[in-house]
Order: structure tokens, then sequence, then C-alpha cells
């Protein structure tokens, strides 16, 4: 490779150089003032099972998105229709995303078709099957479209789920997307993880519907439910006896306005009890909206209903202009900043499910972190004994290219910005002991060399290059074995493949490349008889 | 005087003793797999069958029983709960945690009333079983895929049937140390998969060492006979398979003694599988070899 012995101990110099100015951060955390302006400010990133924290990973429920795309589709198509006066029998959502609509005047057909082509380009006719005085069409989302809405829902809610954990303020929090419908999420350092699960997970869709108060609620909840009409429950407690319960009121289904129009929400006090409630503010057009929705419902209850449940449902007493309303609801302070966190990132467009939740407290973090010191210290110690007991001067400069290789692994970590996990250190350790491994081949081979009466150099000469191409062998093997386990993805075990990865890669240049330099150093400036291995 | 563990010019007859070596290795194969088949398929972790874990430390001295009593009459109640460290418990369930008011009400309530406020949840792992089938699915085609890349890389460097003994001894070694968690009744899970490819990578290195060795010595005496080849070069790479076993034993030995109680599985995996995986390469790869060799002799003299 390099003939020059110069040339060869620069780059060894240099390397090393450029992986300690990377560790200095870590190993140094304060640095004095003129010196921090120099060196990099990452320190190595520590894996949530040694820093504590919280692992999600979300599956955004698409298909609930499509449906809900489908059900206001059927509620436009029907107002369409009637615009377009085609007689039809019903309109509505069927199972999964799609449309059943029923014509009960065949003419009709030829219209449903225009108006589809004309305003309903997302649409599809599935089926159509005519029966007595008129025909059934199953309509439905063509396929390319819901590929692109699905991707859109998915992409809106990592979106929507990165504002909230933004405003909640979590220091290096990240949030990818994984396969197809998952989201990644990290949030180290965490110290309430039911809190954060509910900001997170809270679909926070706020609606605004109107109470129907001219039908009556007991015959509904006996079944006879007004055509339009929905049966919804709030929360209420009992302020005699602290009890909670449900209560169920009995509104449109129609929404006049959603949390879509809001410019921002925040939490307020009230004045008379020091309950929290949170403030909301629409934007122009939301504005509009509610004072129309005000002035054309004076008298009449506005229920307010986040994700199903209402929260209050107050008398409208006057036409509301400028776009102001509260939220009350018995919130404690926690709940009602973050429903103002909620409010203010959006709702999420779709439902979202918990697949997996791996929590780490911050106290078994530093335990596993002390742990894993204290294991690597020890093996590293015990091989470096080991080394310098049987190969003597030889084993100590194993021992010093170990070093550098352990050096050189942290550094690429913080250079890459990659994570040390638990598993991640018991990998460093383990690649120790292969790392020396590639010294063992080539000392054992020198030591056979030099028994058959070949000279120092000339021993070290065939030992390296005769164990060369087997070290070769032996690192592509450990690497390949190791990028198998990068596709699992989950935090810890990366961490084990990374850094046995990185950490063969440094053992090829330093127990192959940094012994070698230093042997010919040796025995081209001393005239070295014997050799101590 | 330098140190040597494995005296030179040392001639032990490994290919003699094949037979018995694969006499050996057969029953400890069986007895694994048997034990799998016993355990009604392996004991699955969280990572694959999904469900919950709950790491718990007590303040006091508590007894795995006066959990069980605690939890009692919740979701919990048909738990495994384990000893995990001093005052320290592992309450595992199949039961998918994903809201969090199930936990509220099934751990931390019942805790409460039974320890007062004196425990620390340190550690909650919930997966779903979908997440765990999609695990199940690649852990399985990540281990297939393994072998077959390192049939692959063997075959490409040496020859096919050289790849062979190696990846013959590769699921042997991955057999053993399932067969060693199922006796032990462990949990199979993501970090014992890390140690079965930690073991793949490692076992396939000692293979690789003793086949450069015999490929050099073929070049050197073409007319020796294999298995005198062969024998040579397990005996010439001797001492370096076991320095090298010996530092790897050294490490995994430090992890296992102080890298405390949520990678003690993971270590214990792998102290079993450096000690099969170094008898493996050097009783089981190479006599493969000699095996495929007397049904179909090869020239291994063409290849570089």
């Amino acid at each position: 490779m390099f003939k020059s012995i110069k040339i060869r101990m620069a780059i060894t110099a240099i390397v090393c150089l450029v992986a300690l100015y990377f560790l200095i951060p870590t190993l140094i955390p304060q640095l004095p003032s003129p010196w921090n302006e120099y060196f990099p400010k990452d320190k190595i990133h520590l894996g949530l099972d040694l820093q504590g924290g919280m692992h999600l990973v979300l599956e955004v429920d698409t298909e609930k998105a499509m449906e809900s795309m489908m059900e206001r589709s059927a509620n436009d198509l029907k107002e369409s229709l009637m615009e377009n006066k085609v007689r039809f029998r019903k309109v509505e959502r069927a199972t999964g995303a799609t449309i059943s609509l029923e014509l009960t005047d065949s003419a009709g057909r030829a219209t449903l078709d225009k108006i589809l082509r004309d305003h309903y380009l997302d649409l599809e006719v599935a089926s159509s099957a005519p029966h007595e005085g008129g025909q059934t069409v199953i309509l439905k989302i063509n396929d390319k479209r819901a590929i692109d809405l699905k991707k859109l829902t998915v992409e809106h809610s990592l979106e929507t789920i990165r504002n909230r954990v933004d405003q909640f303020g979590i220091a290096e929090p990240e949030i990818v997307p994984e396969g197809d419908n998952r989201i990644m999420i990290q949030l180290p350092g965490i110290q309430d993880p039911e809190r954060a699960k509910n900001l997170i997970g809270k679909t926070a869709l706020l609606e605004f519907k109107i109470v129907d108060d001219e039908s009556s609620l007991d015959e509904a909840l006996r079944g006879n439910i007004p055509e339009g009409d929905i049966i919804a429950y709030g929360l209420r407690t009992d302020k005699a006896t602290g009890q909670k319960g449900s209560m169920p009121y009995l509104i449109k289904n129609k929404t006049l306005l959603t949390g879509a129009s809001l410019e921002t929400a925040k939490v307020q006090i009230s004045d008379r009890f020091g309950e929290p409630n949170v403030s909301i503010k629409f934007n122009s057009q939301g504005s509009t909206d509610f004072d129309r929705i005000t002035n054309d419902n004076v008298r009449r209850r506005l229920a307010i209903v986040l994700d199903g449940v209402v929260h209050s449902a107050p008398v409208i007493q006057e036409r509301i202009s400028g776009g102001q309303a509260q939220i009350t609801g018995n919130f404690t302070m926690d709940e009602a900043r973050d429903l103002a966190i909620v409010l203010r990132a959006g709702a999420l467009p779709a439902p979202v499910n918990i697949l997996e939740e791996r929590t780490v407290g911050p106290s078994l973090g530093s335990d596993s972190i002390r742990h894993g010191i204290l294991a690597t210290l020890i093996g590293s110690l015990l091989v470096i004994l080991f080394m310098i007991v049987y190969y003597r001067l030889s084993g100590a400069i194993a021992d010093l290219a170990l070093i550098i290789n352990i050096v050189l692994v942290l550094g690429v970590l913080v250079l890459f910005k990659a994570t040390l996990t638990l598993p991640g250190i018991a990998g460093l350790l383990l690649t120790i002991g292969v790392a020396v491994d590639a010294n063992i081949l080539i000392f054992e081979r020198i030591r056979e060399e030099l028994r058959t009466g070949k000279t120092v150099r000339l021993a070290l000469e065939t030992g390296y290059n005769r164990a060369f191409l087997t070290i070769i062998d032996t690192h592509i093997t450990g690497i390949v074995s190791a990028i198998f386990l990068i596709i699992f993805g989950t935090g810890p075990i990366k961490g084990f493949a990374v850094t046995t990865i990185i950490g063969l890669s440094a053992s090829l240049f330093t127990a192959v490349f940094v012994t070698r330099v230093i042997f010919d150093y040796f025995t081209r400036n001393f005239n070295i008889k014997k050799l101590s291995i | 005087m330098s140190m040597e563990l494995i005296k030179q010019g040392i001639h032990l007859d490994f290919v003699g003793k094949m037979k018995y070596a694969i006499i050996f290795s057969t029953i400890v194969a069986i007895i694994s797999i048997g034990s799998v088949i016993l355990h009604r398929g392996l004991n699955l972790g969280i990572d694959f069958a999904g469900g919950s874990i709950i790491q718990v430390k007590f303040q006091n001295d508590v007894s795995a029983d006066q959990i069980r009593v605690a939890l009692k009459s919740t979701k919990l109640e048909s738990s495994t709960i384990q000893q995990f460290g001093e005052k320290e418990f592992l309450i595992h369930t199949h039961e998918s945690f994903s809201d969090q008011k199930m936990l509220a009400a099934n751990v931390v309530q019942p805790l409460s009333a039974a320890f007062n406020k004196d425990y620390e949840i340190r550690r909650v792992e919930v997966v779903g079983s979908k997440v765990g089938a999609d695990f199940t699915r690649k852990a399985v085609i990540a281990v297939i895929l393994s072998w077959l890349a390192m049939l692959i890389y063997v075959g490409w460097r040496f020859e096919f049937r050289y790849g062979l003994g190696g990846i013959i001894a590769l699921i042997h070694d991955v057999i053993i140390i399932i067969g060693t968690i199922s006796i032990l009744n462990m949990e199979f899970t993501l970090t014992i998969l890390a140690a079965i490819f930690f073991i793949i990578g490692f076992s396939i290195n000692d293979t690789i060492v003793v086949l450069d060795r015999v490929r050099e010595n073929v070049k050197l005496n073409p007319k020796q006979k294999l298995g005198d080849v062969i024998n040579k070069s397990v005996n010439q790479t001797l001492s370096r398979t076991i320095l090298t076993s010996l530092t790897v034993f050294l490490t995994v030995l430090a992890l296992f003694f102080f890298g405390g109680a949520v990678i003690h599985d993971f270590s214990l995996a792998l102290l079993v599988g450096v000690v099969f995986g170094t008898y493996s390469s050097v009783f089981i790869s190479c006599p493969i070899v000699l095996l495929f060799e007397k049904q179909q002799p090869s020239n291994m003299k063409g290849k570089k």
C-alpha cells in the first residue's frame, strides 16, 4: 500500500486526531470558554434504553380516513343530486370506503355520471345493478387516488404529531415514518409517558353541532332517533358527590364548523372558580361562519364535540361576532394545556393505534450505563492483560491498536450521529474480543515464520501478508451478519448492529494497518534481532 | 521464551475423531429440537408474540408471591412474575396494554394499594401482535438470508462445498443456541436474535481461517490426501482458534457477570454460542467438507 513509513504514521495520527476531535465534547462535558468554540457540540447520542424515554410505533388508520372522506362525499353528493333534480331513494356510505346509491329513476343515471365527471373526480362507479324502477350504484375511490390519499393522510398525521410534540417541549424528539402507514416516535427523557401518549394519540377532531331540543331525548334513547340526529355523550361530574358519570345529548349530525377553522387556542383561567378553560379564536372564514351559525341558532344549544365527546353545550344567547369562544369542562391545568396544544396543532386526519411502546425510566437507563461501562472496562482489561501476558511487547502493540479502535468507534458514532444503546455497548465489547483476532492471526503466523528461521523483518512481512486475506474474509462475514440485524429497525438491536459494523471496519484499520506501522517503525529504526512475541 | 497455550508441532487426529463429533452433535441437536417440541415451541418474548412487560423495582424486600397476590383479580392475574435482579421484578403478560388507562387500572392501582408507593416502574414495553408477527417473519427471513449470504461468500472465495460445510456448522450452532434457550426455558427475544447473528458471524470466521489454511496447504502439497491436509490445517490453526475464542469468551464473560440483568440472557446465549461455534468450525464444518470430497472429489488447486 503505502511504502513510506512517514506517510503511514501521518495517516494513523490524523485518523486518531479526527476521532478524538469528535469525542472531546463527550469526554469533557464542560469545555472551558475559549476552547468550546473550536470543537463540535454533539456528544455521543445515547439510546432511549440508556438515557430513559419513550419509543412508540403508531399505525395510522388510513382506512378510517378513507371512510370519513366517503362519508363527506356521500353528503355532498346527496346535495348535488338534489340540485340536479335526480330522484333517488338513498345515498349513504356502505361497507368500507364505498357509497351506495339507489336511483329511483333509470334516467337519472346519465345525470349522475355527468355530476361525477364534473365534480367528483376521485370517485368512480364500482358496480351498478338495475332493479325495479331504478338502479343501485356502488361508488368507490379510484385506486390511484386512494393510494395518494393514504400517503397524504400519513404525511399529514406525521406533521400534526411533530407539531404537537414541538409545542409540548421535548428536547430532541425523533419522529419518522416507517413503512407504508407507520410512524416511529422517540421521546428522550420523558417524565410522564401517559400524558405524552395522550397528547400524541388524541385525534382532536373538534366539531360544533346544534343540540336537537325539538325532539325528545328520552324517545331517542329508546331507539327512535329522528332522521339526521345522533346521540352523543358528555362527561358530567356531580358537584355534590364528585362522582363522574356520562350524560346523553341528542344532537344534529351535521357538523357546522370544525377545528380546522381555528386560528389559535390558549389556556385561560376563568374568573369565577379559578378553573382553567381553553379559549379558541377562529380564523377569518371561521369567524364569518361562527357569526352566521350563532345568528341562525339563537336560543338553541351549541354542542362543542371533541372526538365524539360533548364537552359542553351552552345556549347561544345572542349572535357572536369576532370569532371567540371558550371550551369549558372540568379540566386540570395539564389537560387544558394539552388540549390547547392539540387544537393549535390541528386534528389528526385519521385515528392512530399504538402498535409498540417501550418506555425506560431514567433510573434504569443510568443503571444500564453503569453496567455497560463496567462490563466494557473489565472485558477490555481482561483482553488487554491477556494479550500482554501472551504476546509481550507485540501484545502491547495490539492493545494500543485496540484502544485506538475503541476511540474510532466512538468518534464515528458521534460523526454519523448514530445512537449508542446497551446492546451497542455489548457490541463494542464483543468487537474488542473479535478485533484482537486479527492480531492473533498475524502473530501466530509470525511465530510460525520465526520458527522456520526467518529474520524478524521477513517474518513480519510474511506474517502480515499471509494473514491479510484471511482477515479480510473474517471481517466481511462479521459485517454481513450484522447488516441483517439492521432490518429490524428497533433502537437497541440496531445499536448493536451499528457498533459491530463500525467496530469491525475500524479493526481492519487498527489491527492491520496501525500495528504494522508500529512494527515497521521499530524494525527499521532499531536493529531488532529478536521479536518480543 | 514465548508463552504457548498449544505446543508447537501438535498433531491431534481431528479427522479420525470426526465420527464421534458427528454422533455427539447429532445427539445434542436432537435434544435441542426435542426440547423445543416438548415445550410446544419456543417461549417467545413479547417482541415476537406480542404482549407487555413491566419492570418494577421495590424499595423493600418483596416476593413474587406477594406481587401475585396484589395483582389478583386484575388483567395481570395470569401474568408471569420473574425476579430480575435485587428487589426487582418483571411482570410479563400476553395482553397488549396499548391503552394507558388499562396500565393504570391493572398495575399502578393494585401495586400502590399493596405496597404503598414504595416501588418504581422502571420499564414498560408493549408490543402489539401485529408488530410481533412482523418481527417473527423478519427474523426467520433474516436468519435464512444470512445463511445464504455466508454460503455464497464462502462459495465464492473458496468452493461451493466448502460453503456447505460452513453453513451446516452454522445451522448446527443456531439449533444448539435455540435448544439451550428452550431447555433453560428462557424467552426468545430480539436480543437473543442479535446474539445468534453475532455467533453466525463468529463461527463462520473460524471456519474461514481453517479453510484458508487448507487451501494454502493444498497448494504446497498437491499430492497429499485431503483428510491429512485438513487435519494438518486444523492443527496449525488450533492455537489461533483457541486464543480467539478465549478473548471473545473473556469479553462475553464480562458481559455475563457485569452487564446487568437487561442483557443477561443475551450474554448467556453468547457464552453457549462461542463454545459451540468454536467446536463446530473445527469438528463439524471440516469433516463435512471431507464427506463431500469423498462423494465427489474436487480440485482445489486451480483456485486462488
